[in-house]
This record gives C-alpha cells, sequence and structure tokens, in this order.
C-alpha cells in the first residue's frame, strides 16, 4: 500500500471548524456561522518546524488546537503518522485518541495560567505519564528528574511549586511536561511571546536544541513574526480562517505575495532607526477598507 | 537622615543634586528618584536613584525587561505609588509652559495641584486597555468626565469635545460610538478611547506605558502612528515605557536604558540602538530575532554581558558624544581607544 503521507509526519486536509451563532430570543435557533477555520491544508514534515502567524481572531489558534483534536473539528482530515500508523486524527473516537496524546503535546502561552499552583513541579511534570499509566512511582521520578535537566532546570525543583519560579523558568516546566511523554509532535501556541526578550530568546534557543535531540516537529503559533523568522521552517500565514499564504519561510519574508502578508510585515518595527516603519494595512480583521492602501 | 557616604546608591546624595533651574526645553526634570516597596520580607528598592530630563515636545522611551523600574518609574511620576511602596528619595519637578514649577514630589497627598497635575498637566495610558475604562459607563461618559474634572466647559461642549477628540484618534463614526460600551469596541478601539481620554485636557506630558504590547503588530503600527501624529500637532512630551527596543526606534528620540532600578545607559536612540556602549544594552539588543539574517543560535543578554558585573551599581560617566553610560572608568577608557580614541 502506498505512503497516504508521501514520507511526511502529518497532512490536514481541507481541515474546517465553524462555530455555530444562535439568534436572540427564547428558542434557541442557529442563525449563522463563524469560520474560525476554513479548508486549511498543509503538509508538515518530520523534524521540521511550521509557522502558522496571523493576527487575534485569524483562527491560527482554533487552528492548532483542531489539529490537536482539543476541539473536534466540523470536516477535513487530520492524517498523523502514530507509532501503530497512519490515522486521521478528525475522525477517532475519543477512545481510540487517548493512547495518540502520547504522541502530541501542547505548549501553551501563559507560563502562569498552565501551571497549577496547588501541585508541585515534580508532580506536574509526572502527570501526563500517570494519566497514561507509565512506569512506577520510582520510575516516573527518575525521568522527570531527567526530563527537568534537559530543560536547564535542576532535579531539586521537583519539590517546589510553580510560584517560586520565574517566567521563564515556569515556561521550562511546560516544556518539560510536553517532552515526559516522548511525542513526535508539539504544538506551542504563543510560547514565547509572554517573556522577556533575554528570556525568550535563551527558551528559542532550548526549543532548537531539544528539535534537534529527539527529532520533534514543531507547529508554533506566533504573532511575533521575528521569532516566526528564526525558528520556523515553513509559515503559514492566516487571515479570517484561510491560510492566505503558505510557504518556505525564506520565500515568504523576502517576497510575500499575498497584500495580507505584505501588510503584516510592514507592520513590524525595525529596532533600526534608519529603517522606518511604512504600515499599509488600515483597519481591523474583517473591515472593508482594509486593503485599501495596499495597492 | 544622613547617609553613610560607603553607602553605593546614596553617594553624598545632597551634593549631587542639581539646584540649577533647568534650560527652557525641560519640562520634567527627575533627580535621584528612589522607591522602596516595605513588603514583609523587607525592604525591596525597585527604583534605585536615576535622574533624567524630558525635553519639551519631545519623545524619550525608558526600555527594561520586567522588574527594571521602568513602570514603578512612570507610576511614580504621577504619584500614584501605593502601598506598600513609597517614594523613598530624590525629587521631581514639573516644569509647566505657564506658572511656577510644580514640585511633585514635595506635594501632599491631598494637594489641589496634585490633582490638577493627574489627568490635567500629565496623563497616563496604559498597557491593556481595559483596565483604564470602566466596564459599566459608556465611552462618552468617560471621556467628559475627564474633560469636566479639569475644564470649565458646560456638559454639551464636553460631548461635543469628546466627540472630536473620537474623531481625532482616528474612530469611525465617532458620535454613535459615544454611547458604547468598552466590551463593545475592539482592543485596538479601546486603546484609542483611551488615548482620546488621556489627550482631551491636552496635557503637557503623556506617559505611555507598553500602550501597544496587547495589540496585534498591525493595530500596533497605527496605534504608534497615531501617538507620534498627535504629540507633533499638540506639542506634548511623551515617556514612552516599553520592553520592545523595535518600539522605541519607531518613535523615540532619546532613549533611557534601564536594568535592576538604575539606568546604565542613556542618549539619543541612534546611540542606544545603533552602538549601544553597555554590556547590557547590547545584549538587549543581540537577543532579538532579526528579520535579515538568521543565525543558528539566538545571542541571549548572558552570553553578551559575559562575566561583566551588571549588579554593581556605577555611576552614570558622560562620553563626548553626549550620551551617558554606567561603566568604570577604566572599562569606558579602553572602549573608546578601542573604537580609535574619544567618540565623535
Amino acid at each position: 500500500m502506498s505512503d497516504p503521507l508521501d514520507g511526511h509526519l502529518m497532512r490536514v486536509h481541507h481541515l474546517c471548524k465553524y462555530f455555530p451563532v444562535y439568534g436572540k430570543g427564547i428558542v434557541k435557533r442557529q442563525i449563522d456561522v463563524v469560520k474560525a477555520v476554513d479548508d486549511v491544508s498543509f503538509d508538515l514534515k518530520s523534524g521540521t518546524t511550521l509557522g502558522i502567524v496571523g493576527e487575534s481572531g485569524s483562527g491560527k489558534t482554533t487552528c492548532a488546537r483542531s489539529i490537536l483534536r482539543a476541539i473536534a473539528p466540523t470536516s477535513g482530515e487530520v492524517l498523523f503518522r502514530a507509532k501503530r500508523g497512519v490515522v486521521d486524527l478528525a475522525t477517532l473516537s475519543p477512545r481510540e485518541l487517548k493512547p495518540l496524546r502520547t504522541e502530541m503535546q501542547m505548549i501553551f502561552q501563559d507560563p502562569f495560567s498552565s501551571l497549577n499552583p496547588r501541585m508541585t513541579v515534580g508532580d506536574i511534570v509526572a502527570e501526563p505519564l500517570l494519566i497514561h499509566g507509565m512506569g512506577n512511582n520510582r520510575e516516573r521520578r527518575t525521568k522527570v528528574g531527567e526530563i527537568l535537566e534537559k530543560v536547564g532546570m535542576k532535579a531539586i525543583h521537583m519539590q517546589r511549586y510553580p510560584h517560586a519560579f520565574s517566567g521563564g523558568q515556569r515556561q521550562r516546566i511546560g516544556i518539560a511536561r510536553a517532552l515526559v511523554l516522548n511525542p513526535s509532535l508539539i504544538v506551542a501556541d504563543e510560547a514565547v511571546s509572554a517573556l522577556d526578550v533575554s528570556v525568550q530568546a535563551q527558551v528559542i534557543n532550548l526549543l532548537e536544541d531539544l528539535q534537534e535531540e529527539f527529532n520533534l516537529t514543531y507547529i508554533f503559533v506566533a504573532h511575533d513574526l521575528s521569532v516566526v523568522r528564526h525558528i520556523c521552517d515553513e509559515v503559514a500565514v492566516m487571515y479570517q480562517g484561510k491560510i492566505v499564504e503558505y510557504g518556505l519561510v525564506e520565500d515568504i519574508f523576502a517576497r510575500p505575495q499575498h497584500p495580507y502578508t505584505v501588510g503584516l510585515l510592514s507592520a513590524i518595527p525595525s529596532p533600526d532607526p534608519d529603517v522606518v516603519m511604512k504600515p499599509i494595512l488600515k483597519g481591523e480583521v474583517g473591515d472593508y477598507e482594509r486593503f485599501a492602501g495596499t495597492g | 537622615m544622613r547617609l553613610t557616604p560607603t553607602a553605593p546608591d546614596n553617594m553624598n546624595r545632597d551634593e549631587t543634586l542639581d539646584r540649577t533651574p533647568p534650560a527652557d526645553d525641560v519640562v520634567l526634570r527627575v533627580e535621584d528618584l528612589e522607591v522602596t516597596f516595605f513588603t514583609e520580607e523587607g525592604a525591596v528598592q525597585a527604583v534605585r536613584g536615576i535622574s533624567f530630563d524630558l525635553k519639551r515636545g519631545s519623545i524619550l522611551a525608558i526600555v527594561g525587561e520586567s522588574g527594571s523600574g521602568k513602570s514603578v518609574t512612570a507610576f511614580s511620576i504621577l504619584r500614584l505609588i501605593q502601598e506598600p511602596g513609597r517614594i523613598t528619595g530624590g525629587r521631581m519637578t514639573f516644569y509647566p509652559k505657564s506658572g511656577d514649577p510644580i514640585e511633585i514630589t514635595a506635594l501632599g497627598e491631598k494637594d489641589e495641584r496634585l490633582f490638577d497635575l493627574r489627568g490635567g498637566h500629565i496623563s497616563m495610558i496604559f498597557q491593556e486597555p481595559m483596565t483604564a475604562l470602566s466596564p459599566v459607563h459608556s465611552v462618552g461618559n468617560q471621556i467628559c468626565e475627564a474633560i469636566l474634572l479639569h475644564q470649565e466647559v458646560s456638559e454639551k461642549t464636553a460631548w461635543q469635545m469628546a466627540v472630536e477628540m473620537l474623531d481625532k484618534v482616528g474612530i469611525p463614526k465617532p458620535a454613535s460610538r459615544m454611547d458604547q460600551y468598552p466590551h463593545e469596541l475592539s482592543g485596538g478601539m479601546r486603546q484609542r478611547v483611551v488615548i482620546a481620554m488621556a489627550l482631551v485636557c491636552k496635557p503637557e506630558i503623556l506617559i505611555a506605558d507598553e500602550p501597544t504590547t496587547a495589540l496585534d503588530v498591525t493595530i500596533q503600527a497605527q496605534i504608534l502612528q497615531l501617538i507620534k501624529d498627535l504629540q507633533r500637532e499638540m506639542g506634548t512630551s511623551v515617556i514612552f515605557i516599553t520592553h520592545d527596543l523595535g518600539v522605541v526606534a519607531q518613535t523615540a528620540e532619546m532613549v533611557n536604558v534601564m536594568f535592576g532600578g538604575r539606568i546604565l545607559e542613556k542618549g539619543t536612540v541612534r546611540q542606544i540602538l545603533k552602538d549601544p556602549f553597555h554590556p547590557y544594552s547590547r545584549g538587549l539588543l543581540a537577543a532579538i530575532p532579526s528579520m535579515e539574517t538568521v543565525r543558528d543560535r539566538l545571542p541571549t543578554i548572558d552570553s553578551i554581558v559575559g562575566d561583566y558585573d551588571i549588579l554593581t551599581p556605577r555611576p552614570l560617566l558622560k562620553v563626548p558624544d553626549g550620551r551617558e553610560v554606567a561603566l568604570g572608568k577604566h572599562e569606558l577608557e579602553n572602549l573608546l581607544t578601542g573604537r580609535g580614541g574619544p567618540a565623535r
């Protein structure tokens, strides 16, 4: 049988996620849908990083979450090369899905709200192992200690609570929790945008080191284009639920084709005072006159 | 109270204070400002003796990371530091266009002049527009309140002024927006409303504390342009607090780099962003992923600063090109000779 993935780790095909809009009144009546993700397709090579960029409301987070089946997509295919063979994540039953959760993990934006303040760091990082019934108590502790050291923390940090750590360290704990199950795919949703530049640089370096060591594949959801430029191999630019441009990072940043990509790039303030910013996008997401100045 | 001269933070405070009145173009002078938070675990100095001038009609950026004391500096200018924090030293003087200088640090908590200052002569915009706006009052009501507090006008005139101001900050159909509530507006629109509120009393100083950090780049670009346009039109002096050096480069004329409650380097935007002297400023700049060249690993501040101890306080030294930098005398001399003699 031929490989439906052509050697890729993941193939997303015509993925859609619509949210119903209900009318006012006593009787709940659906009057419209919001197309948060509308016919999105892309391929993901193993060991590479795909960036999904766009403004708030462009559907990038919903897209990332539907891929992981954190929310159920309305339609489409998400083919994923799991250890037991190729599966379609979009249609699996919850029971079939659970073992696959070990192979795909998520890192969240806010290092403060994503860690339970009442659990110790050791328990937080060990929880995925516990859920999937992996190892006994001692094996889990050893594993957690190893992983913490991999992300630049110390095994003695296991007994402490999240509040004792800085934002950058908490983000490392979040990364350790994602890594502990040995996943092949990690979705990082704005994983570095809440961090200071100096800490951000350290976490980006860490993510790249881990990618090399464990052959990880990242889907990197971000609004900061300079971070995406640095870390990603391919980029998908989303606008109003659709991918408006998709390609290699160098191509997109050097020769953006879609007016929205051009506009997005023009809005980045350069740290060089001699490079004057000339933003061309007017108005906000969904405004009619958005591209009035892009010609 | 006289402090021991050996204490590094308090080097003969009274003698270093410059008592000469500043040139006409200074609108705000901060001298040796110190802010301390008295927590249960002990006193924490958030700002450790900083001094700077704000030039009339210019934009000064204060950059630094979380915990550098940049926001505390901004809040203390409006005397908004709350318990357990206190301004524990230094002076801040506001020089209005007309009238006598006001020593902000000497004003009593209930002083009439302090109320005039807040929102009247000096106003502030914040990072998260929703915290600055009341969720239960309409946009129009909130802007009118600011007008009626500081100006002797009728409610009808205030309403008209508010509509004009909303138009000025680029809100489409301003008259119909007056009756809307903040939750009905997008983040960018809310920030425009906050800017309208801050500028409607034509303040001489606007303090902007991370005003675009919560916004998308596209909206950020629009808001930055708006602040610059209004600043030019109204001649307002702006203090821009931010951690984003891109934002600094595109808006400010002068820059103060803060770390650990101190200013490590201050100069023009070109001096600091094109050719930073202090290792910390260099690290801050290098840690930003570049849009042009992609390197394998990002330099971190630690890797740039290296063994250099940036925690030890050093007095700011004046460099021939006009900037000031907190380096040891020898380090600075070495740096300058390394560059082929004293800088321009």
